[in-house]
């Protein structure tokens, strides 16, 4: 049985992320995946850079119950029935996936304003900090959203 | 009073420790605890230019007081995603 909310040091499991939020009552289920690219902004020069890997620390007490936040927030705003989300930790190369969210409603509307409102909030509120890796060294993200 | 202080990605790092345990007065704060953990780990004091607390796992203001057994986290902004 998949949980709902999770932290894992191991690949994520995107069909299980999504039956867990399956019921009879679901019209729609909308999944984001978020993966690792080869490319990050840097807006200050207005231009890309290359990306070799990105390696995620969390403060796993924490940040389970950040995630219960999240989805009790979006159950408030939006007419959905359920909302799963998993994120992962460690090393990741350019491809993994980094972040499952699977929201499930009656109707499409409700879970892709649901899921979009989900994935934002998880990057500005939950306990989760990235290194990117690039050829000329690695650097903790700080500096943006 | 007892303060574990838990660091976490940048911080930790400066630091070169996860956490360290801090010894305050009574109606120390969540700031006073930073405080403390900069002028024990000198090289924290770079590192932190940001930050926001979460004071057993719910976060707080730089003002929360803090009590004997916290456990105070100095969070770097989050990059989660």
């Amino acid at each position: 049985m998949t949980r709902h909310f999770a932290l894992s040091g191991e690949p994520l499991d995107e069909v299980a992320v999504r039956q867990c939020v399956d019921q009879p009552g679901a019209g729609a289920i909308v999944t984001f995946v978020g993966q690792v690219r080869n490319l990050a902004r840097d807006h200050t020069l207005a231009r890309d850079y290359q990306v070799e890997r990105l390696e995620y620390e969390a403060y796993p007490e924490m940040v389970e119950a950040t995630f219960e936040d999240i989805a009790h927030d979006v159950r408030k705003r939006f007419d959905v029935l359920d909302v799963a989300i998993h994120h992962r930790t460690g090393m990741l190369e350019i491809g993994d996936v980094s972040v499952v969210i699977a929201v499930s409603a009656a109707h499409r509307g409700p879970a892709f304003e649901a899921c979009h409102y989900a994935i934002d909030r998880l990057k500005l509120s939950a306990p989760i900090w990235k290194k990117e890796h690039t050829p000329d060294g690695a650097v903790w993200v700080e500096d943006r959203p | 009073m007892w303060v574990t202080i838990r660091l976490f990605a940048s911080h930790r790092e400066a630091a070169g420790r996860e956490s360290l345990i801090v010894e305050l007065a009574d109606g120390a704060t969540a700031a006073d605890a930073l405080a403390r953990a900069c002028s024990e780990a000198p090289s924290l004091a770079n590192a932190v230019t940001s930050v926001a607390y979460a004071l057993n796992r719910e976060q707080v203001s730089a003002d929360a007081p803090l009590h004997d057994g916290d456990e105070l986290a100095l969070l770097p902004p989050v990059a989660g995603g």
